[in-house]
């Protein structure tokens, strides 16, 4: 039961994690690119750690609850590199597809 | 069931730091390979953990962790760089 | 709520740098636990000028909901964005839009980005320079005038309950 839960965790952990990857190599320009990360990061790798903090607790050394630190670290940080990220895409003008223009087209 | 389901892990995460070394290669744009930086340091991340789980060591946390901090402050180093020409400002 | 002691400045920041200090030792052992008070203790006291203002919570339940609403949305979210990369990605309908902004404390309205951000499918771009709106970019919106009403009600609207109860509604 718990070897069930713990496969599934890091089957969708990792499966998360090729589709974040997937999509920064597939989507087609810099601004749908940028949704990749932070979707591997939020659910590929927390599901990973949440598996990580089951499989150490039942070992029989105690509970182990640090690998929450890690996502702890990267749900605060994520946002803030995408934030900077877009900035610097649309301070350099990158070039984008799509229908729509962008109310903000050169706001710097 | 464990050990296999491992093995696909690794397999899958692999993959997804070779996409993004493609990625890192083919850019077009700067900010497109610091995107790629950021995505392959927490793939890195993801590795890490996947390790640890498999030789059931512990000492696997400090390294995710320190790998966290440092992907995350090149790239804002990075970005500010881009954004100003310069990184302290 | 009453201001806190001089030697005491932050309670909660305290708080939080002991549970901290113990998740990064993994331990709770009585050493580890003196020791965390210890810095807990003395890193407010000498941060103090990074903190010009200390932050009030007016309706707690209603952040405890909407953190749990939050984690939820990252879960279906995820889900739908990994159907859209795993589709057909030229079909995709990415499109700029503009969120106007009714909250006006900085802690609000980086929490709000932010929470648009981690949830998969919007990234925010940037914040206007008076503060009134917020430039997002979502990765297939066929209709962007709803998701703004969307992360308006769903995001905005509790936020602005627990951080800015009393300021007049724009």
């Amino acid at each position: 039961m718990l070897e069930l839960l713990l496969s599934l965790l890091i089957l969708a952990g990792a499966i998360f994690t090729f589709i974040g990857a997937l999509g920064l190599a597939r989507l087609p320009d810099f601004y749908t690119r940028l949704h990749a990360p932070t979707k591997a990061t939020t659910l590929g790798v927390g599901s990973l750690l949440i598996a990580s903090t089951i499989y150490f607790s039942t070992q029989g050394s105690g509970v182990s609850l640090h690998e929450i630190l890690v996502t702890l670290f990267l749900f605060i940080t994520a946002p803030v590199s995408a934030h900077l990220l877009a900035k610097a895409a649309l301070h350099l003008k990158v070039p984008r597809v799509g229908q729509r223009a962008a109310p903000g087209d050169s706001p710097q | 069931m464990l050990a296999i389901v491992l093995n696909i892990a690794f397999a899958l995460v692999a993959v997804a730091i070779a996409l993004g070394f493609w990625r890192l290669l083919v850019g077009p744009s700067a900010p497109d390979r610091i995107l790629a930086l950021d995505t392959l340091a927490i793939n890195a991340i993801a590795l890490l953990i996947l390790l640890g789980i498999r030789l059931g060591s512990g000492l696997y946390f400090e390294a995710a962790l320190l790998i966290a901090l440092i992907g995350f402050v090149s790239t804002v180093a990075l970005c500010k760089y881009l954004l100003r020409g310069d990184i302290i400002d | 709520m009453a201001p806190f002691p001089r030697w005491l400045p932050q309670p909660r920041l305290t708080l939080v740098l002991v549970l901290v200090w113990l998740l990064l030792n993994n331990s709770l052992g009585p050493g580890h636990i003196l020791l965390g008070l210890l810095l807990g203790w003395v890193i407010p006291l000498f941060t103090q000028r990074f903190w010009p203002e200390t932050l009030q919570f007016h309706a707690p339940l209603t952040l405890l909901r909407f953190v749990g609403v939050v984690l939820w949305d990252i879960l279906v979210a995820n889900l739908t964005v990994a159907r859209l990369i795993l589709g057909q990605p030229g079909q995709l309908k990415p499109a700029f839009f503009e969120v106007p902004l009714d909250l006006k404390g900085e802690i609000g309205i980086s929490l709000l980005a932010n929470t648009i951000s981690l949830t998969p499918g919007t990234v925010s771009l940037e914040l206007s320079p008076d503060h009134a709106s917020l430039l997002v970019h979502a990765l297939d919106a066929p209709d962007p005038d709803a998701l703004v009403q969307e992360i308006k009600e769903r995001y905005e609207a509790p936020l602005k309950k627990v951080f800015e109860p009393c300021s007049p509604s724009s």
